[in-house]
């Protein structure tokens, strides 16, 4: 095992995760400091979670002073994505591979880096995922520091136009996948139809944004499950294959 | 106030963490159950996709700008560009729709 060349690719594999991670963790900066967190606050919770959606929504429920149960439920949902990665990426390590290895490991499953793991030639070795997350977490965090520091300095413009930086993310994630199958594109389709009028109905409009997307997951990711399972084959699904091995 | 915000970290990180950490560590060998494995293959796709519409309309400082970044990145997402490109590409089509409606 040859770890320095295993590290050396992972970082250069992490630099343009890092890059994308600066731009979107600075809207989440600038979302943090009008919920009203403090830089530490945010730049804590950025080093601590690295997670775009869960922290996203996490400070909504904050703002709202919500219970944490309600914190815990909605990271649990959002984040069910990285239990599925974190199988695929088990599979993917050589047998025997030593514990600490996978509690270390574990720190960096995020879309991206999983992305960049999963697409590696043969079995994952633990020293290239440190270095794709020791270059890429540092982005995520500098990016949150300079969002919720500069935030205001920034003119209007510019903070309106960076507000859909992280939902044009999310449709780079969920609609190359949505082209290839015709059940993903259908489920996304009605996922967002569902969400838009469950924004309007009397009862479900009441929820918090976290209560609507849990509720909408389970009733149409369950849905989904039970009318189209799938193919029954040994090993998990890739959840995507969206390319960002650049 | 400013104590219970540690709280809310410490309670969304140990979460997320623990999401990541139990099949890296417990499960070494695939998912069995075809309902489960479906359902979590499922999972973000309706969640991405629950957390973006209509969210995203709000986002911007007028609904039509928001509307131009969403089909903008729609389009490239669709065409299969990468994160960072559509997510850059769509910030700069909101700011040239707002230079020119606003």
């Amino acid at each position: 095992m040859n770890r320095q060349a295993d590290w050396r690719r992972g970082m250069r594999d992490g630099m343009p995760i890092c890059l994308g991670y600066i731009a979107v963790s600075f809207t989440f900066g600038l979302a943090a400091r009008v919920s009203g967190l403090a830089p530490l606050q945010a730049l804590a919770m950025s080093v601590t979670n690295l997670t775009s959606a869960g922290q996203f929504a996490a400070l909504g429920i904050i703002a709202a002073g919500g219970p944490y149960l309600e914190l815990a439920a909605a990271q649990l949902i959002i984040n069910l994505r990285y239990c599925l990665m974190s199988c695929a990426l088990a599979q993917k390590l050589p047998a025997g591979t030593r514990f600490a290895h996978r509690f270390f490991m574990a720190y960096g499953v995020t879309d991206e880096i999983f992305g960049v793991g999963v697409a590696c030639e043969g079995p994952l070795s633990p020293w290239y995922m440190y270095g794709a997350i020791s270059v890429a977490m540092p982005g995520w965090a500098l990016g949150t520091l300079i969002g919720v520091v500069c935030g205001s300095v920034l003119p209007a413009r510019m903070l309106s136009a960076l507000g859909v930086a992280l939902y044009g993310m999310f449709l780079a994630i969920i609609l190359p996948p949505a082209r290839k199958n015709r059940v993903l594109a259908g489920l996304v389709a009605l996922s967002m139809l569902a969400s838009l009028a469950a924004s309007k109905a009397p009862l479900l409009s009441q929820l918090s944004g976290g209560g609507r997307i849990i509720l909408l997951t389970l009733v149409l990711g369950g849905l989904a499950a039970w009318l189209f399972p799938l193919p029954d084959q040994p090993g998990p699904e890739q959840p995507k294959e969206d390319g960002h091995a650049a | 106030m400013q104590l219970k915000v540690y709280g809310y970290i410490l309670v969304m990180a140990g979460v997320t963490y623990l999401i990541r950490l139990l099949p890296l560590t417990l499960l070494q060998r695939p998912i069995k159950n075809r309902f489960v494995r479906s359902f979590l293959y499922y999972v973000p796709y309706v969640t991405l996709a629950v957390m973006t519409f209509p969210a995203i309309l709000d986002a911007t400082n007028s609904p039509l700008s928001a509307w131009i970044g969403f089909v903008t990145a729609a389009a490239l997402a669709l065409a299969g560009k990468g994160l960072f490109t559509v997510s850059i590409l769509a910030c700069a089509a909101v700011f040239l729709a707002e230079l020119v409606l606003l």
